[in-house]
């Protein structure tokens, strides 16, 4: 090593000048501010999941599960309709947008290429869709149905406008996942005479399947949080039976929860904080299973 | 019968001909029968390959004999890897790619009309540089090939364990063939690769820098893998390491890079192929020495 000679001191003064020297009053102020905003986020959210708790809290009993709601009776009147007509709707927009989303992804990530029009036209509006508020999907869904003759406050009128909701979302997070998944797999199918099909359905997918179960249900968890859509559907607010089919009329948790909460006597709104309570369970729930289907499967990798 | 890497390379004394320290000892014996206009199981002519406006590869023309390993040498960026995808449309996969003249496989020109990659592929199998099993036990890596060409398969075990005795990897992995690929060593894994590929009873193999990524003993094993499957294959390999194509291969081709008249993008063509003795002992290009002898590359 003739040809440089480094100046040993140099180096080591500017580490140990680096491990104080950056904290100085600007950065200090700046990582108070970001503290504060984190504090606040959180305190706001605890605030109101405690308010909504305590408020709650009495009427969090097994009628709320069993019992339809009342006009007359606040005190004994349950979400049973709302939770049923939720479960339903979810199921019905899992139905609808899973095939739909995994394989518009597949076909935008795997098959078509870069050049293609028509491609391009499909991934613009995907990307457009996810910024549509949703209150536009509830009334692109009403005049589908009114175009096909359905009825439009019917479980399967709800979810299909949830499903187109939710769609660019899985669209878009079932491409991350498909992206995720090596390309020495695709190659090392298509070497030994796989056809492009084979490979996306016998190596890609099953292989992107955590990040596609990852970003559906939080997809799904925000179909089931959605009010405003159901609502200009023509959603039943007040229905006091089991939805017993797909073109059964419904009501959901968010709309029942609306219903109550506009409602003035205070045994209503302690039912709406319940309700509430419930609901966020429900969200709280699939999004642990999201985080344990991510878990569990990047383990085993 | 040469296998393994020779103790002269492996202690750096120089023993070739020409001022380079690359042994071809082992080549000598094997070039004895090497006949010169062999039976070619592929012929490229005049191929160039295109990646949009650019020329990656220049007109090359070469035939890749069968029962004989061939190896693709040459500097980073001349081409080698791009013309071992060219030979089973691998190269398809990449948008924007365009191949002209003629890559003939038994006289069938593989980019003609009517040919369907799908079944070029099956036929001409590929060994990459990084292992890549897939994320499945080892029996189904063995398996997904003849499962999804519908091979005609009498039992599926049987064919594993030929295949897997085929990649000398048999008595390493037949208590735990059910076990996920990814509990293999690196050079386990492109052993299974090796295997995987055999399941589909190719005709030719082609191995792009298939030892970059392992340790010296692994690579030692592939190598003895590569002379040992010569006798029921044909082998396409591209290598960094001119040492092992001095070792293993039966005809070397050189290529290198050179700037294009009037562009600055650097266009790869073939300056030698001959059999790996001559390459190595008396290249009939002075690239070709300059390589081999370590003065440029």
């Amino acid at each position: 090593m003739t040809t440089s000679t480094v100046e040993p001191t140099e180096q080591p003064r500017r580490l140990v000048a680096a491990a104080n020297g950056d904290r100085d009053l600007t950065s200090l102020v700046f990582l108070v501010l970001l503290w504060g905003c984190l504090a606040f986020g959180i305190f706001s959210l605890a605030v109101l999941l405690f308010n909504t708790a305590m408020e709650g809290a009495g009427r969090l009993d097994a009628q709320l599960f069993t019992n339809y709601t009342s006009q007359l009776r606040p005190e004994s009147a349950g979400a049973r309709a709302a939770i049923f007509g939720s479960l339903l709707v979810m199921l019905t927009t899992a139905a609808l947008s899973i095939p739909l989303g995994v394989a518009a992804a597949s076909y935008l990530e795997e098959f078509a290429s870069r050049e293609n029009k028509f491609a391009q036209l499909v991934e613009l509006n995907v990307q457009n869709l996810a910024a549509v508020p949703a209150i536009i999907y509830g009334m692109l869904a009403a005049g589908f149905a009114v175009l096909i003759g359905l009825p439009r406050n019917t479980v399967l009128a709800g979810a299909i406008a949830l499903a187109l909701l939710i769609l660019p979302v899985i669209i878009v997070s079932t491409r991350e996942a498909l992206r995720a998944v090596p390309r020495e797999i695709r190659q090392g199918s298509l070497a030994l005479g796989a056809s492009p099909m084979q490979t996306l359905l016998r190596q890609t997918l099953p292989a992107a399947i955590p990040g596609i179960a990852t970003g559906t249900i939080l997809a799904l968890s925000r179909a089931v949080g959605e009010a405003a859509p159901l609502l200009l559907l023509g959603g039943l607010v007040f229905v006091r039976f089991d939805p017993n089919g797909l073109l059964s009329g419904f009501t959901t948790m968010p709309i029942q929860i609306f219903d109550w909460a506009g409602r003035p006597q205070v045994a209503f709104q302690e039912l709406a904080a319940a309700a509430s309570i419930v609901l966020l369970g429900l969200l709280l729930a699939m999004n642990a299973l999201a985080i344990i289907i991510r878990n569990k499967f990047s383990s085993q990798r | 019968m040469h296998s393994g890497p020779s103790p002269e390379v492996a202690g750096g004394a120089p023993v070739a001909p020409i001022s380079t320290n690359i042994s071809v000892e082992g080549s000598h014996e094997r070039a004895e029968h090497l006949v010169d206009s062999p039976h070619a199981v592929m012929t490229c002519t005049d191929v160039s390959v295109y990646y949009g406006k650019f020329r990656a590869v220049n007109e090359c023309t070469m035939p890749i004999a069968r029962h004989e390993i061939t190896a693709l040498i040459g500097p980073s960026g001349c081409g080698k890897s791009t013309i071992l995808r060219a030979l089973n449309r691998m190269n398809d996969l990449i948008p924007g790619t365009r191949v002209t003249g003629q890559v003939a496989f038994h006289e069938i020109d593989i980019y003609g009309k009517d040919v369907d990659p799908i079944e070029v592929r099956r036929r001409i199998g590929m060994v990459f540089q990084k292992p890549n099993p897939f994320p499945k036990s080892i029996y189904d890596n063995i398996a997904y090939g003849p499962r999804v060409t519908g091979m005609k398969v009498a039992s599926m075990d049987d064919l594993v364990e030929e295949s897997l005795r085929g990649a000398a990897l048999w008595d390493e992995v037949k208590d735990k063939l059910k076990q996920s690929a990814y509990g293999l060593s690196g050079g386990q894994q492109q052993r299974l690769c090796i295997a995987r590929t055999i399941a589909v009873r190719p005709e030719v193999i082609l191995m792009d820098e298939p030892c970059s990524a392992l340790d010296p003993i692994a690579t030692s094993r592939i190598e003895d893998l590569m002379v040992e499957l010569r006798k029921q294959y044909t082998i396409v390999i591209v290598t960094h390491n001119m040492q092992q194509a001095a070792r293993v291969a039966d005809r070397t081709a050189f290529f290198t890079a050179e700037a294009a008249e009037g562009s600055g993008d650097r266009t790869g063509h073939l300056v030698e192929f001959d059999k790996t003795v001559k390459i190595f002992g008396n290249p009939a290009d002075k690239r070709t020495e300059d390589y081999i002898s370590g003065r440029f590359g």
